[in-house]
């Protein structure tokens, strides 16, 4: 059976690390960097890229539109 | 642009589902990190793009936390005086009546100083959308209390929180608004969970439509939070929220156009 795979693109220098979308991910992809990006925020990153399904919940509740999603059958 | 990307195999234009409108420029949000207006104006972007409204639209700001509101998306705007953006619509409307208008407003800005344009506005039955951001308070000036703040909250003006005995009940303003004759569509959303975002997201669709009819105010709430003011994480506050706010703010339809109703009761006798 084709399985449903999905991917997240997170633009670093926009995230605000409020961690919405990581409480909002159904799978547990998000978690959020040990590092911080260039305005001290902890961003959010695919910590478990092989969990995505590509539901975009995560991209819909972003406030500052940082999240992009692909989705494909494999 | 630094990024950090999943599996690098399937991000293909082919396999896009989910991308931030070109509606929203590309001027980084002044909003405090969790905030609900970015989600909303990203909704409302997505609307009028999806829609093919962009030059068909003007936008009236705001004074509060999203006014600069007109550097963010990408239509025409003209900015009102604290409060006073129902006034502007309605002088806008009527002047360009072809054109898609609507307000986008704070509980400070909609139910305090601008009370009076409000209910006017929605009593004429302008053909305009308003949106109210309701967070329940004074965001940008310092989290004051506003007319909207919750019995008992804590705001920098009611630092032991809201006595309505001395400063009386919180004012739902979406159910004033829906029972004047002049409002077609009223209706109380959010935008902290993904399913909020899809139902606020069909609500605006619905204004966006039910205006090109020309039948009166479409009036849609947005229940949001202000982590920076309730003093607390963005995840802790859309919790706070939900089990604060929403009982008292309860979500969903408060006015929906007639025929809709026709037509649900039809439906479900066809289903009896
Ligand atoms: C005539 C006038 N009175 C008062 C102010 C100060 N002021 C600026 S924003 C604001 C309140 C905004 O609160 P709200 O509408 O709830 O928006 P938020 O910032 O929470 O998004 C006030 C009182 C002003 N700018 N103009
Ligand atoms: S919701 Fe957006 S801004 Fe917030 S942590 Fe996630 S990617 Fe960053
Ligand atoms: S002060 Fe409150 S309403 Fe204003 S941007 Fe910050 S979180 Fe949002």
């Amino acid at each position: 059976m084709a399985k449903i795979r999905g991917s997240i693109v997170v633009n670093i220098d926009r995230c605000k690390g409020c961690e919405v979308c990581m409480v909002s991910c159904p799978t547990g992809t998000i978690a959020m960097a040990k590092e911080v990006n260039h305005k001290g925020y902890f961003y959010a990153f695919p910590a478990n890229p092989d969990l995505c399904i590509g539901c975009a919940s995560c991209a819909m509740v972003c406030p500052d539109g940082v999240i992009t999603v692909y989705k494909t059958k494999i | 642009m630094a990024e950090v990307t999943g599996i690098k195999e399937i991000i293909k234009p082919e396999n896009l589902v989910y991308k931030k409108t070109k509606l929203m420029t590309d001027k980084v949000l002044s909003y405090c990190p969790g905030c609900g207006h970015g989600t909303a104006h990203r909704i409302l972007a997505e609307i009028i793009d999806e829609e093919g409204l962009q030059s068909e639209t003007i936008g009236i700001c705001p004074v509060g936390c999203s006014v600069l509101l007109y550097e963010f998306i990408d239509i025409d705007w003209q900015e009102a005086a604290h409060g006073r953006a129902p006034a502007l619509a309605t002088a806008i409307k009527r002047l360009l009546p072809e054109k898609f208008v609507f307000t986008y407003q704070g509980d400070g800005d909609l139910a305090a100083i601008g009370t009076a344009e409000t209910i006017h506005a929605c009593n004429r039955g302008e053909n305009i959308l308003i949106i109210f951001i309701n967070n329940g308070i004074y965001g940008m000036t310092g989290g004051q209390m506003a007319p909207t703040t919750l019995p008992g909250m804590r705001s920098s003006t009611s630092p032991y929180g809201r006595d309505v005995k001395i400063m009386g009940n919180p004012l739902k303003m979406t159910d004033i608004v829906a029972t004047l004759l002049g409002t077609y569509y009223v209706t109380r959303q959010s935008v902290h969970t993904p399913a909020n975002v899809k139902k606020t997201k069909k609500a605006m669709r619905k204004a966006v439509q039910y205006q090109k009819l020309n039948k009166g105010t479409c009036f849609i709430e947005i229940v949001s939070n202000c982590p920076s003011n309730w003093k607390m994480t963005p995840v802790q506050s859309n919790k706070w929220m939900e089990e604060n706010m929403f009982p008292y703010y309860p979500l969903g339809d408060l006015k929906i156009p007639a025929e809709q109703i026709t037509q649900k009761t039809s439906n479900s006798e066809k289903n009896d």
